[in-house]
């Protein structure tokens, strides 16, 4: 067979195996044109360049492969945060858990009422974003996530919510296979902070789109479960007004397979969008973090911080791309992707890139792999401080600048004592 | 309080002997210096007493308070009670000096079986020593040494010293990288804390440090030994005429 008919082979059968929603309102028209752009691009390939350093199979066959479930008895994250609680099972809104979707500055709506009600506004964004993403990389799980979702929020910000909203996800099947995708729009001047976390099914394929107003701030951290089994593909699709703020964060932990996703167009003047994660890979794991920001307005400034710890064999890797357009002047990108490796068997790969066709920028990029620093371990040894417990506080060091880059401190601590209860439950 | 018999020590990558048989014994109460020219061995012996890696002991003991220490990991050392002011103290970006400093002290009580401290009483203490050496609640909060200057790494050893009490301390060169007021500033921290219970050892190049922290003997190394002992007169005699005429002499 050839690599073209193996392609469409295997996106037909992907295509087979989800349900394609028959009357689905406000997005019907969008999901069509979805499945005809997925159809034409065909699922992603192990050869295709975009795909070098993660193996897509897992994450476009038919079905999605079993997962065991993951229970631990400890409290969860933001337990302490008030927050508004959006629970979804496998995929599946539970409304019993979840709180009541009313909240003032706010709507929140569910994609799968689509066929019932009608939000104009979502037309201009749903599927719009992530095809705009498409170009010049192909994006095929975001268009099949376009065309099959199965429910998703829909949001629209059109003041400054008091309460981050938390979109919680639960994993009690081992054979899920969830594709869910969420809206957000913000209003001029809007603000919401989103939190996400836990492990969404056996399988998740998640897509986020959000459009920042003018002056609108957008903050969003969100954990991925501590599954060991979970694979999951997200794309978060960004674009940003004139000053407009983008902040997110990604801590991943554990689970099989990972690739996370950023697209994001500053497309209005005096924007800022920062991106940063901590991954966290002990034994077979493998996190991918793939990040492209386009500067297209002037005076804007991106961030992109990732930071991973690996050992016993996990794998790390990290794309992040800064394109600057031609006239996007003094736009400021700064792109820094490290990794610590706690043992010779883990790997981190790499592949930073600039693209940038305007004169008047400052854009810097960085990428290393190290070890823990022996002589700031033997200075804490020194001073008394055991060699396990050294090692994490070295750990932790190293994680900072991202972790520092979630703006809110409460929400800080609540990262900060997941890495470390993480880092204490593998001391030797 | 510190005995040092016949130290045999290679360096682990090359095959290379940098101390070649040193003895001393450090009494509690007492200040010991150690003057000697560059590479005759003065850092390595503090580095192998702190348990550093990268150096093979070949022969000879190193007790303190007759318990052997270089078969200890390096905490169980400071826990012990032994105290290395390094030459060079390490930065470290991201953690807080007061995280650093809070984390060692209760791992030294934990170690010893004493009860963790809290943090508003280390709080408390630990502003009560900055004060004294005239550290600012900036330096506190900054990653460990990271923009500090010379004179403020130097300061920052001092303090922890002054933190931690331990029995024996070691300065390897404190008085480089000072100025004049720095050098006041350290000593006077240093002899804040000679008491008749603890023990120090000053490896220095020069007079100018044991003016101010005046030594009960000064050893003179060379090549691995340790060739001639006597009084802070011989500190003086060093820095009138160098080493020249001490090695040509014990040659």
């Amino acid at each position: 067979m050839t690599v073209a008919n193996l392609r469409q082979s295997q996106t037909e059968a992907r295509l087979d195996a989800v349900a394609l929603p028959e009357n689905a309102g406000w997005s019907q028209a969008a999901r069509k044109d979805a499945l005809t752009r997925v159809r034409a691009m065909g699922l992603p390939q192990r050869r295709d360049e975009y795909w070098k350093f993660t193996r897509p199979d897992t994450l476009t066959q038919a079905e999605a492969p079993e997962a065991a479930l993951f229970t631990v008895d400890e409290r969860a994250i933001f337990d302490d945060v008030d927050r508004l609680k959006i629970v979804f099972v496998d995929g599946a809104f539970d409304a019993d858990a979840s709180d009541d979707l009313s909240a003032d500055g706010v709507t929140i709506e569910r994609l799968a009422d689509a066929g019932r009600t009608d939000i104009h506004w979502a037309k201009d964004i749903y599927g719009v974003l992530e095809q705009r993403g498409q170009d010049p990389v192909h994006r095929p799980l975001a268009a099949l996530n376009t065309a099959a979702a199965t429910d998703g929020i829909i949001i629209h910000v059109t003041g400054a919510p008091t309460r981050p909203l938390n979109l919680i996800y639960r994993h009690e099947s081992t054979t899920s296979d969830a594709i869910l995708h969420h809206v957000i729009k913000l209003d001029a001047g809007a603000e919401l902070t989103l939190l996400e976390n836990g492990p969404a099914a056996a399988r998740l394929n998640d897509v986020l789109e959000v459009d920042i107003g003018d002056g609108a701030s957008f903050h969003h951290v969100r954990t991925q479960g501590r599954d060991y089994e979970r694979r999951e593909a997200t794309h978060v699709f960004a674009r940003l007004g004139t000053e407009s703020r983008f902040k997110s964060f990604t801590m991943t932990a554990n689970g099989t397979m990972t690739r996370n996703e950023y697209v994001i167009e500053l497309t209005g003047d005096d924007a800022i969008a920062h991106v940063a994660g901590t991954s966290m890979g002990d034994g077979d794991f493998h996190h991918d973090d793939t990040v492209f920001v386009t500067h297209d307005a002037l005076r804007c400034e991106s961030r992109q911080v990732y930071k991973k710890v690996l050992r016993n064999g996990a794998t790390g890797v990290f794309q992040g791309k800064i394109l600057v357009k031609a006239g996007a002047q003094k736009t400021d990108g700064y792109q820094i992707s490290q990794s610590l490796l706690l043992d010779g068997d883990s790997q981190f790969l790499a592949k930073p890139e600039l693209e940038i066709y305007a004169d008047d920028v400052i854009c810097s990029h960085g990428s290393t792999s190290g070890a823990i620093d022996e002589d700031a371990l033997y200075y804490l040894r020194a001073r008394g401080v055991p060699k396990a417990i050294a090692t994490d506080l070295l750990t932790m060091a190293f994680l900072a600048e991202a972790v520092d880059e979630i703006e809110d401190f409460a929400l800080q601590d609540e990262i900060k004592l997941l890495l470390e209860g993480w880092l204490e439950r593998r001391r030797g | 309080m510190l005995e040092i018999k016949n130290l045999h020590v290679d360096l682990e990558d090359e095959d290379k002997s940098i101390l070649k048989g040193v003895d001393l014994t450090v009494e509690a109460g007492k200040v010991h210096a150690i003057m000697g020219p560059n590479g005759s061995g003065k850092s390595t012996l503090s580095y192998v007493l702190s348990g550093r890696d990268g150096y093979k002991v070949t022969g000879g003991t190193a007790t303190l308070e007759g318990v052997d220490i270089l078969s200890m990991e390096p905490e169980e050392r400071a826990a012990a009670g032994l105290f290395l002011a390094f030459q060079y103290p390490v930065e470290i970006p991201g953690v807080g000096n007061m995280t650093f400093m809070r984390t060692a002290l209760n791992a030294q009580r934990k170690a010893r079986g004493e009860d963790e401290m809290s943090a508003a009483d280390f709080l408390k203490l630990i502003r009560a020593k900055a004060k004294e050496l005239h550290i600012d609640a900036d330096m506190l909060k900054r990653p460990v040494n990271v923009g500090f200057s010379g004179g403020e790494k130097k300061r920052n050893e001092i303090l922890q010293m002054a933190l931690l009490e331990p029995k024996m301390c070691i300065l390897d060169e404190t008085d480089s990288g000072l100025d004049v007021d720095a050098m006041k500033l350290v000593s006077d921290g240093v002899n804040a804390l000679r008491d008749a219970g603890r023990g120090f050892l000053v490896i220095t190049h020069y007079q100018r440090l044991l003016d101010h922290i005046k030594p009960d003997f000064v050893h003179i190394m060379s090549d691995g030994r340790i060739i001639k002992t006597g009084g802070p007169e011989l500190a003086v005699e060093v820095e009138k005429n160098g080493y020249a005429d001490i090695l040509a002499e014990v040659a």
